[in-house]
């Protein structure tokens, strides 16, 4: 195995060859414009920043993932973004200057220094968007309707959407009064709805039997929304303070609005805690039949501003435009192509070229023009000599 | 993904296969060939809507993972060097049932400093003995672990132990109890939710089966 190619590119690094790169162009371009027709205005966080600023109010999972160097300038550790939520949640805060509610959207490529498992890239190219200042349900429906609305313009028609709402785990981690650690510990037990995990783990920290039955049933409290929320209420009674009954009451109000809004099937989950860390109140998933795992996903984080001194709501989802390829079959037109010769000075052949570009062809000079194909022929000779498009177009 | 009205079930040959057998016969489902004398990977059963696949054990829950698969059994050994991620664990089959252990000869634990390890089970290994703060050099063996301390390729092995008698034939013996290890019924998360009905209800009626045993 020592003669590497020397053309190998690390693990979970990609390139993107033409077809796939006009297909990304198209559907970043669309989503671009919808983003832009809902309001929310186009960002552009910075790929490396220091570590310390970049890191700043994030979880340990996200300085796991990040990729770091030294700066030759400052002798100071740089990272490259692994997420660039965290960076517009700062944006917001820090860099513009305040109004009661901000929309902002983003598009580029993060860095994972792990590849995470499914799909495996290290290089997603992040499309997001955040709703800054509102702390209604009217704005979670906003958003996920967004992200629906993204999803459509990237292909991907059918889906399902899971939501969820942390606070319903974390009033019952108050009334069962657990450390930071053994929160964590069953909250990742509960990411994999390990039920008999979480029965022995209950058993072991001697917790009061219905409240070890209120935590075990969050695993299987999952399904079609008003049915789950239901039985959430029956099952969680007199375990919910009222931080705890208001999240319930909150993801109902939420996946009513919602239902009326898309099409597919809208689903609630009780144990879905992802983004914990960050994550304040609703989160929220899509998954579509073709992937094997979510294909968007968001949530609520009020808290993360905090740091940059202005603690306000916020919530915001984000893809990976990548996934997005598999999603849809359509091809992207591609323009008509022309050929013309490739000459020296010649004034005549360069104007009938360059009328063809404006007109919206693609026109390809060149010596060596494939047989039968459309082209900029010579017509007449000497003074009279100018040039005509001959031979079929392909369409139009 | 599988198309949305069918059902994969991925499946290891040999123990797991015979002990899961009864159980896909509560939910109605029985294969119509034996993968023992079968060449096929992918077995139709009773129910057109379900396909078995017949994988490597150590394969089950990356096909799982990915949504090769949108259900699994796995032995909880195999889950742990997996890492579980993408999968929801429902069910404790309790079949299958055995432990992982550390085992070597009497003692072999006691000396100090770095200890060699032999296993197949590395990521259980090193976070077993990471938690204690014990230095360790990994060796990567894929079976026959009992041989290693034999012909000193390592001080003692990580594996899983059902009787102990092919420990006690060779002179080995466990040393430190690490988990109890069952088979469990795994689901992909992306499959829980875009069918939910029918995952739910093979879930249920395993359950309901189980309790009933």
């Amino acid at each position: 195995m020592s003669n590497q190619s020397p053309w190998i590119l690390p693990a979970g690094i990609d390139e993107v060859l033409p077809l796939q790169a006009r297909r990304i162009e198209r559907v970043r371009t669309r989503m671009l414009e919808t983003f832009d027709r809902w309001g929310y205005e186009l960002v552009v966080p910075p790929m490396v920043e220091f570590i310390d600023t970049l890191l700043v109010g994030t979880g340990e999972d996200l300085d796991l993932e990040t990729l770091k160097v030294t700066d030759g300038l400052s002798g100071r550790q740089l990272g490259v973004r692994a997420d660039m939520t965290p960076q517009v949640a700062r944006m917001d805060a820090h860099s513009l200057p305040p109004v009661d509610e901000r929309r902002l959207c983003y598009i580029g490529t993060v860095i994972r220094a792990k590849t995470d498992g499914l799909g495996g890239s290290r290089a997603p190219m992040q499309v997001g968007a955040e709703l800054f200042g509102s702390d209604g349900p009217e704005a979670d429906v906003e958003v996920i309707s967004l992200m629906t609305e993204a999803l459509a313009v990237g292909g991907c028609q059918a889906m399902t959407l899971d939501l969820g709402h942390v606070g319903v785990f974390r009033a019952l981690v108050r009334a069962a009064g657990l450390d930071g650690s053994r929160e964590d510990q069953l909250r990742d037990s509960l990411t994999r709805k390990a039920v008999p995990e979480i029965r022995q783990t209950l058993v072991d920290w001697s917790l009061d039997a219905p409240l070890a039955e209120a935590i075990e049933s969050l695993c299987d409290l999952h399904g079609p929304w008003q049915a789950t929320i239901d039985e959430a209420k029956q099952r969680l009674k007199g375990l919910l303070d009222a931080e705890g009954q208001a999240a319930l009451e909150r993801l109902a109000t939420v996946a009513e609005a919602i239902e009326t809004r898309v099409t597919g099937e809208v689903l609630v989950d009780l144990s879905e805690l992802h983004g914990y860390h960050y994550q304040t109140g609703l989160v929220y998933a899509a998954y579509s039949p073709r992937m094997g795992r979510e294909i968007a996903r968001g949530g609520r984080y009020d808290d993360i501003g905090r740091v940059f001194g202005r603690s306000r709501p916020a919530l915001g989802f984000s893809l990976d435009l990548r996934d997005l390829l598999g999603q849809s079959d359509d091809e992207t037109p591609v323009r008509q192509t022309v050929y013309a010769p490739a000459r020296l000075n010649d004034p005549a052949l360069d104007r009938a070229v360059d009328e063809l570009r404006e007109q919206g062809y693609r026109v390809i000079t060149t010596k060596s023009i494939p047989e039968g194909a459309p082209r900029l022929a010579a017509v007449g000779d000497g003074q009279t000599q100018t040039w005509q498009l001959t031979g079929e177009l392909d369409h139009g | 993904m599988s198309q949305s009205d069918q059902i994969v079930v991925a499946l290891s040959k040999g123990r797991i296969f015979k002990e899961t057998l009864p159980l896909l016969a509560s939910v109605g489902i029985e294969p119509l060939e034996d993968p023992d004398k079968s060449r096929k990977l992918i077995l139709e059963t009773s129910d057109p809507s379900v396909r078995l696949l017949i994988l490597r054990a150590s394969d089950v829950p990356t096909y799982v993972q990915h949504g090769a698969a949108d259900i699994g059994v796995a032995g909880k050994d195999v889950l742990f060097e997996h890492g579980g991620d993408g999968l929801f664990e429902l069910v404790d089959l309790k079949i299958a049932q055995c432990k992982l252990m550390v085992a070597g000869k009497p003692g072999a634990l006691e000396r100090a400093g770095r200890i060699r390890v032999a296993t197949k089970y590395t990521r259980s290994a090193e976070s077993y003995f990471a938690d204690r703060g014990r230095q360790i050099e990994l060796i990567k063996l894929y079976g026959s672990m009992e041989l290693a301390p034999l012909v000193d390729l390592g001080d003692c092995i990580v594996d899983v132990v059902d009787t102990g008698n092919t420990l006690r034939a060779n002179g080995l013996e466990p040393l430190e109890h690490i988990a109890e290890i069952s088979s469990r019924l795994i689901v992909n998360r992306a499959a829980q939710k875009l069918k939910h009905a029918r995952v739910t209800d093979f879930v249920d009626r395993v359950e309901q089966y189980l309790e009933g045993k």
